[in-house]
């Protein structure tokens, strides 16, 4: 599902954000993505949605080259990544029925089928009792899940989290955390970049490690925990 | 009927076997780049969805989309405006044509009853609808009575006047250049000392009235180019202003045209709605000339009133406003959406 070979990325101020990075992460697989800040993580989850470019080596997602994708064809790969950010990025003019609709709307889904997607995502989240409000005044953890209702709506192979449990207090990071896990479940493929080491020590899967900007850990057999 | 039924039937059936779960499913996607039979129908509801979204942030928004569309129509009005004048004026000269009138002043020598024989000569031909045979003694009247000289004249041995004939063409003949052949037509005849077409200004008058429609037209295309940076500019700022939004919508996979879409229709909605306000100002403008115009036109015993502007050129006026602002909107958009990009 994602393969990364040789991967760098090099900034124009300079520096090596990601340097030789070889990565296998199969269909089905969990795992989180950890190290100190300024480590790569965020750049990493870029190169996966396609905000930013590898400056050198191959990113292969869902069997697709990014190096060789032009700019007209982003949209159509996005769609098939639910990604979770750390500050939400929900639209606060509108309620949280309409931002989860977001995608579908985008996709051009028929009506009928939107509607219904938004009230599965909604209730797999708890949200459901909410979606007329306007996200603002719900709960730093109650928007967190309404992005994550808002990546799954169109039920993408791939979900990629950054920080998702950022601002929250333990319960509700182990909460959101589980949420994956069922996620995972079914078959999706999950990447969670976190720094949260005893909440991912708690989740018993696979854990990638960067330090400045190289895999260090984690890279090559699944299963692997950090001790 | 009958073909939209079996056209939806499978779609149907396939979205109640996808609808039980309802979280992801493993290595596919449900979601795609509409293609096929239903791609057409997408495209239409993706307009559809733009127009309304687009109409309803124009509502929204009331004051500073009433001042953008009041500046449109301003713009679109002057314009408009000057050409519904220009018309009347042409309106109102062409009923000037008919007195289209040419006066052969005969040689001197000339004695009244040649004269009346030339009279008959010219009466015949066939652009003619009437000839007047002004005598010297009428002209010596005529001028004795309008003149005030009429006591110098006195002085005078014999008339100095010759025979003056007034010819009227037909109203086919009256055009400038159909007049002008007759006028050298009627010079070339021998008895004629002297003629003269008195409608000299009427040419002047044609041509001043053509520098006034040249002058409407450059108005007009540079109150066009105001427009189109008017619209620009709006849909530039909305652009500023939705800046987050057009970032959301392009990380879970919004292409170019979905996310231009509702721009373009309000750079539409703002151009046509101008329009409008301009075919309203020209109404209200025209209706205030109106009183001042009737009296202007009694005191010529005339039965002029002021034309205003007519269906065809609302129409031009709707169309070209709904063309500029969709024009203006689309520059903007151009330019400014690919900057925004996801960081």
């Amino acid at each position: 599902m994602i393969h990364f070979e040789n991967v760098g990325k090099r900034y124009a101020e300079g520096g090596e954000a990601l340097s030789g990075i070889n990565l296998q992460l199969d269909a089905g697989e969990m795992a989180f993505l950890t190290g100190h800040s300024g480590a790569g993580k965020s750049t990493m989850l870029k190169l996966i949605g396609l905000i930013e470019r590898a400056s050198y080596g191959q990113v292969i997602i869902n069997g697709k080259n990014f190096s060789k994708l032009g700019r007209r064809h982003i949209p159509y790969v996005r769609r098939d990544i639910g990604i979770i950010f750390q500050n939400h990025k929900l639209l606060n003019d509108r309620t949280v029925f309409d931002n989860v609709a977001l995608p579908l709307v985008i996709a051009g889904q028929p009506h009928r089928d939107i509607q219904r997607r938004v009230h599965a995502s909604l209730d797999k989240v708890g949200l459901l009792d909410k979606e007329r409000m306007l996200p603002l005044s719900l709960s730093g953890g109650e928007q967190q899940r309404v992005g994550i209702a808002r990546a799954v709506v169109n039920k993408p192979p791939l979900l990629v989290a950054d920080e998702p449990t950022g601002n929250l207090d333990p319960a509700l990071s182990a909460e959101i955390m589980n949420l994956f896990a069922e996620f995972n479940q079914v078959g999706v493929t999950v990447l969670i970049a976190s720094h949260d080491i005893d909440l991912i020590n708690r989740m018993d899967k696979r854990v990638l490690v960067l330090d400045k900007g190289r895999l260090i850990d984690g890279a090559g057999e699944q299963g692997e925990v950090l001790q | 009927m009958a073909r939209q039924a079996t056209r939806r039937s499978p779609r149907r059936s396939a979205t109640r076997v996808t609808s039980t779960d309802a979280v992801p499913k493993r290595g596919t996607s449900t979601v795609r780049r509409p293609r096929g039979k239903g791609w057409l129908r997408g495209y239409f509801k993706g307009h559809f969805q733009a127009l309304f979204l687009s109409l309803g942030r124009v509502s929204r928004n009331p004051l500073s989309s009433l001042m953008t569309i009041a500046v449109i129509g301003i713009a679109l009005a002057l314009p408009a405006g000057l050409h519904v004048v220009l018309k009347n004026v042409q309106g109102v000269s062409a009923g000037w044509e008919d007195a289209v009138q040419i006066s052969l002043f005969l040689n001197q020598s000339i004695e009244a009853a040649e004269a009346r024989r030339l009279v008959e000569k010219i009466s015949a031909m066939p652009s003619i609808e009437e000839v007047v045979h002004v005598t010297p003694q009428q002209a010596l009247g005529e001028f004795r009575q309008y003149s005030g000289f009429g006591d110098a004249l006195e002085v005078l041995d014999e008339n100095p006047l010759p025979n003056v004939l007034l010819v009227r063409p037909i109203k086919e003949a009256s055009e400038p250049l159909m007049v002008e052949l007759l006028l050298h037509e009627l010079r070339s005849l021998p008895s004629v000392e002297m003629a003269q077409l008195d409608m000299e200004w009427l040419k002047r008058l044609y041509a001043i009235m053509a520098i006034g429609e040249r002058g409407v037209l450059v108005l007009a295309v540079l109150l066009a180019l105001a427009v189109l940076l008017i619209v620009g500019n709006t849909i530039r700022l909305a652009i500023q202003n939705r800046r987050d939004e057009i970032e959301v919508q392009k990380l879970i996979g919004a292409t170019d045209a979905f996310i231009q879409r509702p721009f373009l229709y309000s750079g539409l909605w703002q151009g046509m709605l101008g329009a409008v306000m301009a075919w309203l100002l020209v109404t209200l403008s025209l209706w205030l000339l109106h009183g001042p115009v009737q009296q202007l036109s009694l005191l010529y015993n005339s039965n002029f009133s002021l034309g205003s502007l007519e269906p065809v050129g609302i129409l031009v006026v709707l169309v070209a406003g709904g063309l500029l602002g969709l024009l203006g909107a689309w520059l903007a958009v151009g330019r400014h959406l690919r900057d925004i990009e996801p960081t």
